[in-house]
């Protein structure tokens, strides 16, 4: 994606869109829910990227933004669109108490800490206290928006444009965040952080920061997930969910937006190639796979493809010395 | 053999009988030759025990294909899995309903699941039947008449219990173990139901645990130490075992009532101790695959061989297996009653109007009745209460 | 009162269970510096062998000792095999290779085995049943105790008085010095996934018979485990131990009186993060130093 020229972007955004209307009802349903697994996965991206630790509890913050959008939409009658600045900002709050102490240490705490967050979540939502909110086990029906100003669309059409707006703003967002200063000097102070430590940045708040930004954005797509599936209930937020989003995010690369969309498509898929490789224990197939990708493509599928096509450019125009260098660098954020 | 057309059936079949290509029109997923019926479980993932379930509803339409189909029509079952989650329940159940075309859905499993489709289906009137839940939510006829379910619910049994407990012990105290989710939840509703206002005097302790707890020692003490002499105890497997094992460490004896998830002999009688159980109530509407009681019985004489032969090698002391095979069985019966009028209209019309059907794995007495204002085919059960060795039947069949 | 004592006691024969996980994600840590999350999933396959050798007729102790020896080989193997040789040694692979090992492991013991629950055979139970002090305590939970505490003890035997296990320590703290002076640090990682996974399966065979064999049986226990590591120390062998049974202790008097029973598993991640907080080395812990 880097480097490409506005229009080949606008193309593939016309592409897009376009598909809302070669394809109908179920087929929108999975390409809306691939938008929304790329809007949450871009937000590991961005965890992953800055802070160099991975988060294995993302499913918490997207379950949080979809139970934001079902209560007010549901109990309050919001309409959709006003909720999705508040299921980001209720989120990027989370994230930021939770990533706070994780982010002070090393290792692999980062982890830990949303590893538990995603297993205790669906419980805090079937919790006593707040059961008049969350609908506690019934869960939350939730109403998805009419289509607008008598449009000539179906409900999945617009269902489905509306998600893939909201992706490629947030996939806009997390580009300019990605190329933005902010964004070198967190991938340096990752690199170098003693001598960022020298210079007297206070790494763990930035990190934090970091991390808000990354759950702000799994917070949106959880309100999206929301409005398409029109269900949210405890059951539907569970630990699995927030390893999928990862194993997605390792699948499509961690270094690039590009992987954030590979990875979604993964996600939302793979369930339909796992089950002809083993239909008693896909958890063994998705299991090999994150294995062999860490193994054979630590980039991930985006960063094979940029190495690929790196090699290809290099060995037209360089001589071939220069060719095992480039080849022997991993990839990088962006 | 079992099958007892009613007259309204019968009358409905001669009425439809002769355009078939009318039908193609509307009612989806049904042709001269075949009707697709499609299917939710969770193949894979931490629920996939229950997969055995609609691995018996494919053996048992198999076997009715082998026997040349129902009214000429052979039955395509496509079964999808969703891993017990509701997200994917939506995902597939689209793909069977947009995708596949089916006629409509049978035997989708699980209540959060289940209930993540409800909406859509309604919407969409296509039939959503015999859901393999226990909820009692099913029965909602009024509100969702597109949906309905099959066994008796966990709402319909506790209230069983408690009206066996106003007979035969008023002056009891109850504590209630419950999983914190739809399942346990129920079966507080069900007490309320059958108590009534004596609810807030016989229940002196509710105490709840989460599927992540390793054990259920801190419950089952709090419990006790309310000094109640009746248990009612709404668990999964692992839970009910633990349960049953900690109370006689206890020493703790009080009339114990389990749900009847949780009645298995291999699952979970044998692992929590045969002699530690004795005394335990529950309460049955299947005959038990695994009491030598039922040997020789027709019944199970007919679902043995019919495990023999269509799911060799398979575990024949699972009674999700003669679950299967009993909601298969009325489904064939719903889909010989519409005769030719497979439309999604009729055949939710003849769901609607099964009268007293007899299934060879049912206790003898209990048969599913349905009509326009009943969808809960099965409500009856009758008490049983584990020996030591077995579990014995006592009592008549009681209706909530 | 009495309620309160046997809420405790019931807590420490359940922060038994979290105390013997503890310490093998504390072996593990102290090896390699990381937290392995398929700890859980492992110690759980290797408890369906043990069982699989029980059911096909050896003696308990005989299958007792042949899984802990298969268990190590597969530890060691793990490490040689595959985390030795990912290059990527940044979160994203270790975390990652973690991860894919817990999605093989858990989903190998539901293919292999069945996802219905099986009950497994105590060594400390006879025929009389096995409750102690009124049902407060039963006969197998008292040893299982008396097992993770000379597990305990081995391990600080082996880590104070064995070349081996100095060799351990030093490798974890110092890998490049501990390369001048001659020891072959990448044997003793192997070795630390090793113990961990023999370690595991103590834990596995010795939880199964409270809480039932099932596939998913560790994944509520290894959070608790965590935190209770966590809270004792990540690399001290004792304070994870005691981490444990406070945790246990900890969350029984908390369901019990506090925040109810459905938010015990909230309780243990609060402990996480406070731990975090204030002392991250734990309570028994020596200070971590900041790499950043």
């Amino acid at each position: 994606m880097i480097g490409m020229p506005g229009l080949m972007r606008l193309l593939g955004i016309a592409a897009l869109v376009a598909c809302g209307f070669l394809f109908s009802g179920y087929h929108l349903f999975q390409l809306a829910q691939t938008a929304v697994y790329a809007v949450a996965i871009m937000g590991l991206v961005v965890v992953t990227g800055t802070t160099g630790q991975v988060s294995l509890g993302h499913g918490a913050f997207y379950a949080v933004g979809a139970y934001a959008t079902a209560i007010l939409m549901t109990n309050f009658g919001w309409p959709f669109w006003a909720t999705l600045p508040v299921a980001g900002i209720a989120c990027a709050a989370l994230g930021f108490a939770v990533g706070l102490p994780a982010l002070r240490l090393s290792g692999s705490y980062l982890a830990l800490v949303t590893f538990a967050l995603a297993v205790a979540v669906p419980q805090m939502l079937r919790a006593k206290a707040l059961e008049q909110l969350t609908g506690g086990v019934q869960g939350i029906v939730v109403t998805a928006p009419d289509v607008p100003f008598g449009l000539p669309l179906s409900q999945d059409q617009y269902l489905y444009l509306v998600t893939l707006a909201v992706a490629v703003l947030m996939f806009a967002f997390a580009h300019n965040i990605l190329r933005g200063r902010t964004w070198r000097a967190m991938v340096a102070l990752r690199d170098q952080p003693l001598a960022a430590e020298a210079a007297g940045i206070d790494i763990a708040r930035i990190k934090t920061r970091a991390f808000a930004i990354s759950a702000l954005f799994t917070g949106i797509a959880g309100a999206l997930a929301a409005i398409i599936v029109q269900f949210v209930a405890p059951d539907s937020f569970q630990p699995q969910l927030s390893i999928a989003l990862f194993v997605g995010l390792v699948v499509g690369g961690a270094g690039s937006l590009a992987g954030a969309v590979i990875g979604a498509a993964f996600v939302e898929f793979a369930p339909l190639l796992a089950e002809q490789v083993n239909k008693n224990a896909p958890g063994v197939f998705y299991g090999a796979l994150l294995v062999a990708i860490l193994f054979v493509m630590p980039g991930g599928v985006a960063g094979g493809f940029r190495r690929l096509i790196a090699g290809f450019q290099w060995r037209r125009h360089k001589p071939p010395s220069m060719l095992a260098k480039q080849q022997g660098g991993t990839a990088h954020a962006e | 053999m079992l099958n007892r057309r009613t007259l309204l059936g019968s009358a409905a079949l001669v009425a439809v009988a002769p355009v078939l290509r009318a039908h193609a029109e509307d009612a989806p997923g049904v042709t001269a030759g075949a009707i697709k019926l499609g299917n939710t479980n969770p193949h894979s993932g931490p629920a996939s025990a229950y997969g055995a379930i609609a691995n018996a509803d494919t053996a048992y339409f198999n076997m009715i294909n082998e026997q040349g189909g129902v009214n000429g029509r052979k039955i395509d079952f496509i079964s999808l899995d969703d891993a017990y989650s509701p997200p994917k329940t939506v995902e597939q159940t689209r793909r069977l309903i947009e995708q596949d075309g089916v006629a409509f859905i049978f035997n989708g499993l699980g209540t959060p699941c289940q209930s993540a489709v409800r909406a859509y289906m309604n919407a969409h009137k296509v039939p959503q039947l015999f859901v393999a839940t226990g909820a009692d939510k099913w029965g909602d006829y009024a509100h969702f008449p597109w949906t309905m379910g099959w066994q008796p619910s966990y709402r319909t049994e506790a209230a069983i219990y408690a009206k066996y407990l106003l007979n035969e012990k008023p002056q009891s105290k109850i504590a209630v173990l419950y999983q914190n989710d739809d399942f346990g939840k129920d079966y507080l509703l069900g007490l309320k139901d059958g108590l009534g206002a004596k609810y807030g005097e016989m229940v002196v302790k509710e105490a709840s645990y989460e599927t992540t707890d390793p054990t259920i020692d801190s419950q089952a003490v709090t419990l006790q130490s309310s000094g109640a002499d009746v248990l009612v105890t709404a668990a999964t497997p692992k839970w009910a075992a633990q349960t049953i094992r900690k109370i006689a460490e206890l020493n703790w004896k009080p009339l114990h009532f389990m749900t009847n998830v949780s009645v298995s002999v291999g699952a979970v009688i044998k692992p929590a101790g045969e002699q530690n159980a004795a005394g335990m109530i529950t309460g049955a509407y299947q005959k038990d695959p695994t009491d030598p009681k039922w040997a020789n019985d027709a019944g199970m004489q007919e679902w043995l061989a019919f495990m023999k032969k269509y799911m060799p090698g398979a575990d024949i002391s699972d009674n999700n297996h003669t679950y299967g095979f009993g909601v298969s069985m009325t489904m064939e019966q719903v889909l010989k009653q519409c005769g030719n009028d497979l439309s999604r209209g009729n055949v939710m019309k003849q769901a609607a109007n099964l009268k007293d059907l007899d299934i060879p794995v049912l206790l003898p007495g209990i048969r599913i009745n349905t009509s326009p204002t009943n969808f809960h085919p099965i409500r009856a059960m009758q008490l049983q209460r584990w020996t030591g060795k077995g579990w014995e039947l006592f009592g008549s069949v009681i209706s909530a | 009162m009495t309620g309160l004592l046997h809420q405790t006691l019931s807590g420490l024969a359940t922060g038994g269970i979290y105390a013997s996980l503890a310490l093998a994600l504390v072996m593990v840590y102290r090896a390699t510096r990381q937290i392995n999350f398929a700890q859980g999933e492992m110690a759980t396959f290797s408890t369906y062998v043990a069982l699989t050798l029980i059911q096909a007729g050896l003696p308990y102790w005989i299958a007792f000792a042949a899984t802990l020896l298969f268990s190590f080989v597969m530890g060691v193997a793990l490490e040689r095999l595959l985390l030795r040789k990912l290059a990527d040694h940044s979160g994203l692979g270790t975390v990652g290779v973690a991860i894919g090992l817990l999605l093989i492991f858990n989903a190998l013991s539901g293919w292999l085995f069945g996802f219905t629950e099986k009950g497994f055979p105590s060594p400390f139970e006879g025929a009389g049943g096995g409750a102690l002090l009124g049902g407060m305590l039963s006969r197998h939970e008292v040893g299982m105790t008396g097992v993770t505490l000379l597990v305990l003890g081995l391990v600080y035997c082996f880590f104070r008085f064995t070349r081996l296990g100095l060799a351990m320590r030093a490798a974890a703290a110092n890998p490049d010095s501990s390369r001048l002076v001659g020891i072959r640090v990448g044997w003793t990682l192997a070795l630390g996934w090793g113990l961990a996974a023999a370690l595991g399966a103590v834990a596995g065979i010795m939880v199964a018979p409270i809480v039932f064999l099932d596939p998913n049986m560790m994944l509520g226990i290894l959070l608790y485990a965590f935190a209770g590591a966590l809270l004792g120390g990540a690399d001290n062998p004792a304070g994870a131990v005691i981490g444990g049974f406070a945790v246990g202790v900890i969350e029984n008097l908390g369901g019990a009186y506090l925040v109810g029973t459905d938010l015990k598993l909230t309780l243990a991640l609060v402990i996480i993060t406070v731990v975090l907080v204030l002392r991250p080395a734990g309570l028994f812990g020596r200070a971590v130093v900041a790499r950043v």
